[in-house]
């Protein structure tokens, strides 16, 4: 059953021209930051190998292009979240799945999961154009797979979030004003605590992300993703149950 | 209407509040296999809430809904598998295609995947939509979107089949269709259905109920309805004599 919706809401994305054209649009941005980062390395790489272990490909291009993703990914979480309950919602098509024999968890991960299998594919494609520097230069696939894993658990806090978000209210736009104002707000408060060790930097999704990215497997990190897309998932199950109670 | 018919749907003191405002109160409603009920009412008398409570997308305040002898609060699964509903908006998808949008359903309905390519043709066919399978929903006019609400509340063959203003919105050949269409659904499986149109009731509901104000306040066959007082009065004065002798 979570498959099912899972499927329908995967397909359904690519019904809507809006989604061909972010697609098309993030690939543009993903080419044009790739080169320019290729760019600038290859005009240092005279200089960086005369220093003993000097930074590599990876470290150049890769990882500044994986934090543009995991930021651009503020961004478009919540344009693609707004319209999974808030839309159903004001379409009146919520009752369909109200009334059909499923459980409200099975209706809130089938969204979750259709979701994030098409931003996994964004990740796919960014991850891709980074493995085709293999042609030329040997790669740090462990620091690039790290990168990726980290940005998809930060994508999954992120969905999970604007779902949440989308669950209350019926007016999409909203929603998508209020998963993104969370989200910025939460990077403002990580970027504003300056030493590295301050609390409040721990809230910060953003945060968390920075060890993934540097290529340390760090499992705190990880608790830390698990639990906050846990929370916000379970957060939108209760939701489903009081529309059911409050009409 | 044989009384020896299983009861396929029984609601007993359902009562719904909204904020403080009680819109259901002490509702009790049974239903038998073959059997077409229609619920009449003006707006606002409760028809709409109590459907949506029936199919259970609302939760009663209290009052027990059985399905089959399945629980609605306890077995929501087993039970909801056997209902078919559609609201008053029908609930299309409307960038998706008709037949798409109709495996859909019949798969959230449980259907047998082995069952679903012949419920998909068979409910096509009763519903009139042959040619409209790869056309998008977004694209059909109102009659044939209503009609895809029908298809798509009877695809999984539920033995419950409720209708919150079936007709409403259609020409007069599409709701002779579509009332032709409910009355060969009642011979075989319960409808209970919501109407402003006297004439419905006329022609499809072995039995009426009249709500106002949260409450049921007359239940009868429609054939009795029809002989109400001297029996020589039409459908329409019947039912403002009866909801206006309960306002005063």
């Amino acid at each position: 059953m979570i498959l099912t919706i899972a499927l329908k809401e995967f397909r359904n994305l690519f019904a809507l021209p809006s989604t061909w054209f972010i697609l098309g649009a993030l690939q543009f941005i993903f080419a044009w930051f790739f080169l320019a980062r290729m760019d600038a390395f290859l005009q240092v790489q005279a200089q960086l190998a005369q220093i003993a272990n000097a930074p590599g490909a990876t470290l150049a291009v890769a990882v500044p292009l994986f934090g543009t993703l995991a930021l651009i990914m503020m961004i478009l979480a919540p344009v693609f979240t707004m319209r999974l309950l808030a839309e159903e919602r004001r379409n009146q098509t919520l009752i369909l799945l109200m009334t059909s024999p499923v459980s409200g968890a099975h209706i809130v991960l089938g969204k979750f999961i259709g979701l994030m299998i098409f931003l996994l594919l964004i990740i796919a494609s960014c991850t891709l154009m980074v493995l085709t520097l293999a042609l030329g230069t040997p790669l740090d696939i462990g620091l690039l797979l790290s990168n990726a894993l980290g940005l998809l658990l930060l994508t999954a806090c992120y969905t999970a979030l604007g779902l949440y978000v989308s669950s209350l209210t019926a007016q999409p736009m909203v929603a998508a004003i209020g998963a993104l104002a969370a989200l910025f707000g939460m990077w403002l408060v990580e970027i504003s605590a300056v030493d590295n060790d301050n609390a409040w930097r721990a809230l910060a999704p953003t945060s968390h992300f920075q060890s993934f990215n540097v290529g340390l497997l760090n499992s705190a990190d990880m608790v830390y993703f698990m639990l906050f897309s846990t929370v916000f998932l379970l957060l939108t199950i209760r939701r489903l149950h009081n529309n059911r109670m409050y009409g | 209407m044989p009384d020896t018919a299983p009861i396929t749907l029984s609601a007993r003191n359902l009562t719904r509040r909204f904020g403080q405002r009680e819109v259901i109160c002490g509702l009790s409603l049974e239903l038998r296999r073959g059997e077409v009920l229609s619920l009449l009412g003006h707006n606002g008398a409760g028809k709409s809430t109590t459907l949506q409570m029936l199919s259970g997308a609302l939760l009663p305040h209290s009052g027990q809904i059985e399905i089959c002898g399945y629980d609605l609060a306890r077995q929501p699964k087993e039970a909801k598998a056997r209902i078919g509903f559609l609201p008053e908006m029908p609930p299309l998808y409307r960038e998706m295609r008709v037949d798409d949008y109709l495996i859909y359903a019949a798969k959230l309905h449980r259907t047998p995947p082995a069952q679903i390519a012949y419920a998909l043709a068979e409910t096509k066919r009763r519903c009139g939509l042959h040619d409209c399978g790869r056309k998008i929903i977004g694209t059909l006019s109102k009659g044939y979107q209503q009609r895809v609400g029908i298809a798509q509340a009877i695809i999984h063959d539920p033995e419950v089949i409720i209708l919150d203003e079936p007709t409403v919105g259609l020409d007069p050949s599409q709701i002779r269709d579509i009332r032709t269409l409910i009355r060969e659904l009642g011979d075989t499986h319960s409808v209970i259905l919501s109407t402003h149109l006297l004439g419905e009731v006329e022609s499809v509901c072995d039995r009426v109920e009249i709500m106002q104000n949260g409450r049921l306040i007359y239940g009868d066959t429609s054939a009795r309805m029809m002989q109400y007082g001297d029996g020589r009065m039409k459908l329409e004065d019947v039912f403002i004599q009866i909801t206006e002798n309960k306002n005063q």
